[in-house]
């Protein structure tokens, strides 16, 4: 599993308790003692390591390649799923998944974009980057929820819609926008969950939900450190730096009221226990849906819509009054 | 983005051995055009809607020097102001603002009022690009929703002249991302209740700005040769590691692509837009 230079000293130290662990086996020598003092010395440092995580170390995390990704999400969290493909219009975009699936014996809808799980799978995928087909096909499904009375769950992991030649040419500004206000209207609760990343319009594309969910090693934010980095000092390297800047963790996003709550995960990482994250996922999606399933969905559209219209700061002043 | 994609791109650039010889000239008596680099009388390019006479050039402009071209200062009433705030504690923000309110004499980037246009009354806006590259954040996202919201109450069309280059204000992070959010949502009510959205494109419309309000109008309607997409062209060159296609991401390859509806000139934008809005009223 590839390690990040700051977890080592934790790394190290499981990796020798279990060697004594494999020594006692073979040689029937007692080593009990030596392993438990081990084993308190690395519970300790892992809440040392893993509970002060800088922003930067937060999204790198999000980036782990054996964090689980979108479809991994849906086997751990619905009880059965099938996907539907394309955007009726020109092909699948294999770079956003969805479909319909059954949570604790509901159907739902869930949408999200998918990264690729090794380097095929990523060129197949465009590695998450949505194509604004992807964009049509998660929209074109999310209004058959609603036609269906089915809520929708979106997952959210995309560093950001695809910049390319063809996403330009296909309107990638114009079906983000379609996304953000069609999703809006739609007369269905939606849960969104950011898992991963959360990469500026590429992810507020999807994220337009009746409640907001964010993974403890998740980022969201208007650009990428490493991009905001470029802007700032031309210096894409200095990106730990700009992820300061941007605010962009789940902690400082749940202050400024974007998001509903943080869902914490297994003590280093999602990435090193899918399943204890799946279940963690699950009973925070079962509290929340409850909640917005029970409203009126006249109330729930007008909260949905109340929610953004009250985001931004700025004063009452003129410039001559300042 | 991803550093996957990052790396120079595999080709040298050439500079012109020949750089049009510069000339100073005394008080900006003369103006050279960007385009087609002819130097043009000032005064003759005010007159003419600072349009290059020789090439068609759209010189850009500020947001009063447009509203000037579409309204009367009697026409027009102006939102009471906003300013900035600082959400994220953005290091030199708030410096920022200042230094950019002292240079245009705008409270932010955009200018918004009740406005008549050729006898319609709307609500008009217009983003100016010098004011922190027209990019959106709290207070421009704001504006925009009253009005909407007071187009709303009092059934008016609205008319939004965009131009950001950097679309969202990365100073105020996410707080900047959700006003795509906010705004989209403003021209959605808007528009369920039947009313008309006129959104014109200009140089430049991109990012955060392109992909919310702007463009969700039901006309809209680009100044020529104004560069319009989500993804600036150098990230999409850096990414993609394509050579650009010509005129990409301009307001002619957007028409030929399906997503505006018309190209139309400065010197014709306001009979064009007066017309529209009164088949509308």
């Amino acid at each position: 599993m590839q390690a990040f230079e700051w977890e080592k000293p934790v790394l190290e130290l499981e990796a020798r308790i279990g060697e004594l662990k494999q020594f006692i086996h073979s040689e029937e020598m007692d080593f009990s003692q030596e392993i438990k003092t081990l084993e308190r010395k690395a519970a300790t440092l892992r809440k040392e390591i893993y509970e002060n995580l800088t922003p930067f170390q937060r999204v790198t995390m999000a980036r782990h390649p054996k964090r689980p990704t979108t479809l991994d999400y849906i086997s751990l969290l619905f009880d059965e799923f099938v996907e539907f493909h394309g955007d009726r219009s020109y092909r699948d975009d294999q770079a956003i998944v969805g479909g319909v699936a059954l949570f604790e014996g509901r159907p739902v809808t869930v949408v999200g974009p998918q990264k690729g799980r090794d380097t095929k799978d990523n060129i197949a995928r465009n590695f998450g980057l949505p194509h604004p087909e992807g964009y049509r096909k998660a929209l074109r499904l999310m209004k058959q929820a609603e036609k269906f009375g089915r809520p929708i769950i979106t997952l959210i992991d995309v560093v950001g819609a695809y910049p390319g030649i063809e996403a330009e040419e296909r309107g990638q500004g114009l079906v983000i926008a379609q996304c953000i206000e069609e999703m809006s209207f739609l007369k269905t609760p939606i849960l969104s969950i950011i898992t991963g990343e959360g990469g500026s319009g590429g992810a507020l594309a999807l994220g337009v939900g009746d409640r907001i969910l964010m993974l403890e090693n998740a980022w969201y934010s208007v650009i990428s450190p490493e991009m905001c980095a470029t802007i700032l000092w031309r210096d894409s390297s200095r990106a730990a730096e700009a992820a300061d800047l941007l605010r962009l963790t789940p902690t400082d996003l749940l202050k400024f009221g974007i998001i509903d709550d943080v869902i914490t995960e297994p003590l280093g990482g999602a990435h090193r226990d899918h399943v204890t994250t799946g279940l963690q996922i699950r009973s925070f999606m079962r509290r929340y849906l409850a909640t917005i399933m029970k409203k009126p969905i006249d109330q729930l559209i007008e909260e949905r819509l109340a929610r953004f219209r009250q985001i931004g700061t700025f004063n009452e002043k003129s410039l001559a009054e300042l | 983005m991803l550093n996957v994609f990052r790396g120079k791109p595999k080709y040298v650039t050439v500079r012109p051995q020949e750089e049009p010889e510069r000339k100073d000239f005394p008080d900006n008596l003369w103006t050279r055009c960007d385009s087609c680099g002819k130097m043009i009388f000032t005064k003759e390019l005010e007159k003419e809607a600072f349009l290059c006479a020789s090439c068609g050039h759209h010189f850009r402009i500020s947001a009063r020097k447009r509203l000037a071209m579409l309204t009367e200062t009697a026409n027009f009433e102006a939102f009471p102001p906003l300013v900035a705030a600082d959400p994220i504690g953005f290091p030199g923000y708030t410096e920022k603002i200042k230094q950019a309110q002292e240079q245009t004499g705008l409270d932010d980037a955009v200018l918004i009022g009740k406005a008549t246009i050729q006898g319609s009354c709307c609500i008009l806006g217009i983003i100016d690009f010098s004011f922190i590259g027209g990019s959106m954040g709290s207070v421009m996202g704001e504006q925009l929703v009253r009005g909407f919201e007071k187009a709303l109450q009092e059934e008016l069309p609205v008319v939004i002249f965009s131009g950001g280059g950097g679309g969202a204000r990365m100073h105020e992070g996410i707080f900047s991302l959700m006003q795509m959010a906010k705004t989209a949502q403003a021209v959605g009510k808007h528009s369920r209740a039947g009313l008309l959205f006129v959104s014109v494109l200009t140089h430049p419309t991109m990012g955060g700005i392109y992909a919310s309000f702007a463009s969700l109008g039901d006309i809209i309607l680009a100044e020529p040769g104004a560069l319009i997409g989500f993804a600036g062209p150098r990230i999409v060159e850096e990414t993609t590691r394509q050579k650009l296609p010509a005129g990409f991401q301009t307001a002619e390859y957007a028409l030929k692509h399906g997503m505006i509806d018309a190209i139309v000139s400065r010197s014709q934008m306001l009979s064009y837009v007066g017309r529209l809005l009164a088949w509308h009223r």
